[in-house]
């Protein structure tokens, strides 16, 4: 599975580096370094709604908030499945 | 608004501005005929002996936009019917002479080559001068001028002489394409080749990123450019181009500045890396000095690397203050990461090629780097940021740098580290005296920017290298 955080300019000041680090703390965690392929990238087109986060190529929005629950219900279901 | 700081560079930009216009219509190869038309339209010369010599040059200078001589790797090269030959003779009597009785220039001579005629004028003996200009320092009337050339009198490097024919004409393997002498020729008679063609086709050929992503990686010292707008509606204007995003390459910058330290730590000697023009002039005047070049890519190597690395497909375009990062961007090290370079004379060019009039835009953001890879842009930024990495890691390690603003003085750093003196370990060099906020593609050069690049730094949610590269390890 591809995880993917935009620190593009936009979601950068909204927070992605907050994001990226939760989504990192998770995957340590729980021990999901081999199944998710974690990266940065630079711009999703998305950033009127960011913090963009793309998974398998699919961009959702997410917010430091939001980010510990869009791993539990988005990352974690996938993988479990 | 003015837009540049001299005729010579508004000349360069018209010709840029209508081939990427042409280029952007498909109709480029018809155009080159009715371009010189456009610049120079007549009926009377207003630069040239006449409007046949002034079309003639502006199709060399077409032929420069368009990338001029592909064989030739050099990114600078000399027009040469469009160099007026200016007087080379060296150091001279003028007519101001008085023939005084003091003859303070023949006791100053080193060489005794100066003779007085029957009037008491004084005559330089070009035989034996060696242009030290002592006699034109001590001449109470200023009666003797150097009438060097200004491409040679700007070149630090003595890459400059004069053809058997009279043009200027550059030894490749001395020029480091600094851009100084663009800058300081009178009549543009020496010029960066450009790719702002390829860069226009490249956004085509994307169709706003359908195809593929083009990606503008911009330098830091854009902080102190296009002042007649504001740096956001620059960003709106990049994006309004084509490309997919804009990226600092001040971010590339703080990851060098990370590793760079250590580096030096483990090395205990080090140049720095980042400046094409001082790498070049290292390789090719201190061939001996070669081993202690940082390994460490440059800040735009570094980020385009990273960037292509996460999107294989895309195209990266570097924008920035600089000509010799055109050289550097061909060589080995850097050709499959970075695409194409432009300076921000030829970014104005492109934005004017689409009628975008970036001042009335609405303000994009921009905000990638810290404060340190900001301030790399002005001389003493990369030493300020290599220190502030020991501090974040808690090291124990003395950076000692230097910094050197402009060639001459990295010229003297470079003689002292080659004969072991001088107390410093690390070498901060820039070609362009000030640094790159003073680059040969600027729009503008000058004081002022040193404070818009320190500003611009102020301003970065990132306060250190640390946290501004967390994520890109």
């Amino acid at each position: 599975m591809n995880l993917s955080v935009c620190i593009g300019s936009s979601c950068h000041l909204k927070g992605s580096k907050q994001v990226a680090r939760t989504f990192q703390t998770l995957i340590e965690e729980k021990g999901l370094t081999d199944k998710v392929e974690f990266c940065a990238s630079f711009c999703m087109g998305n950033c009127q709604n960011g913090v963009s986060v793309s998974l398998d190529g699919t961009v959702h929005s997410v917010s430091p908030e939001t980010a510990e629950a869009f791993f539990q219900n988005e990352v974690l279901t996938r993988i479990e499945k | 608004m003015r837009k540049f700081d001299t005729k010579v560079q508004h000349l360069k930009y018209k010709v840029l501005r209508e081939v990427a216009r042409a280029e952007w219509k498909g109709t480029l190869s018809e155009s080159i005929f009715t371009i010189p038309k456009i610049i120079s339209p007549g009926p009377h010369a207003t630069m040239r002996c006449c409007i046949h010599k002034e079309r003639a040059i502006a199709t060399e200078r077409i032929h420069m936009a368009m990338g001029g001589n592909k064989e030739n790797p050099n990114p600078i090269e000399v027009i040469a019917i469009a160099c007026d030959e200016c007087p080379t003779s060296g150091y001279s009597v003028t007519d101001a002479c008085r023939g005084c009785l003091a003859h303070r220039c023949e006791d100053v001579c080193p060489k005794g080559a100066i003779t007085f005629r029957n009037d008491q004028h004084a005559v330089i003996d070009k035989t034996k001068c060696i242009n030290c200009g002592k006699c034109a320092n001590v001449c109470a009337y200023g009666a003797i001028v150097n009438r060097k050339r200004p491409c040679e009198n700007a070149c630090k490097v003595k890459a400059i002489s004069m053809a058997p024919t009279g043009e200027a004409q550059i030894d490749d393997s001395k020029c480091v394409s600094c851009g100084a002498c663009v800058y300081q020729c009178p009549f543009g008679a020496i010029t960066d080749k450009s790719q702002i063609v390829d860069v226009v086709k490249m956004l085509k050929d994307s169709d706003n990123g359908k195809n593929f992503d083009v990606y503008a990686l911009v330098a830091p010292s854009i902080s102190s450019q296009f002042t007649y707008a504001k740096l956001g509606q620059v960003i709106s204007g990049i994006k309004a181009l084509g490309f997919h995003t804009v990226v600092e390459a001040a971010l590339g910058a703080d990851m060098v500045a990370w590793d760079e330290s250590d580096e030096l730590a483990e090395k205990g000697f080090l140049t720095s890396s980042c400046c094409p023009g001082f790498v070049s002039y290292i390789e090719k005047s201190f061939p001996q000095m070669k081993e202690h070049v940082s390994h460490n890519p440059s800040p735009m190597v570094a980020l385009a690397k990273y960037i292509k690395k996460g999107d294989p497909n895309c195209k990266i375009v570097f924008v920035g203050p600089c000509t010799a990062k055109k050289a550097e961007a061909k060589k080995d090290h850097a050709k499959d990461y970075v695409d194409a370079v432009l300076t921000f004379e030829e970014l104005q060019a492109l934005f004017d090629s689409k009628d975008l009039e970036i001042s009335t835009m609405e303000e994009d953001i921009l905000d990638n780097a810290s404060y340190y890879g900001r301030i790399f842009a002005r001389v003493g930024g990369l030493s300020d940021a290599v220190a502030q990495a020991f501090k974040e890691k808690e090291s124990d390690f003395v950076a000692k740098p230097i910094v050197c603003s402009g060639l001459d003085e990295c010229k003297i750093a470079l003689l002292k580290a080659s004969k072991g003196i001088g107390d410093f370990n690390f070498i901060e060099g820039m070609a362009c005296p000030g640094g790159c906020i003073n680059g040969a593609g600027c729009l503008a050069h000058g004081e002022k920017n040193k404070a818009e690049v320190d500003k611009y730094g102020r301003e970065a949610l990132e306060k250190t290298i640390s946290s501004a590269i967390s994520l890109l390890k």
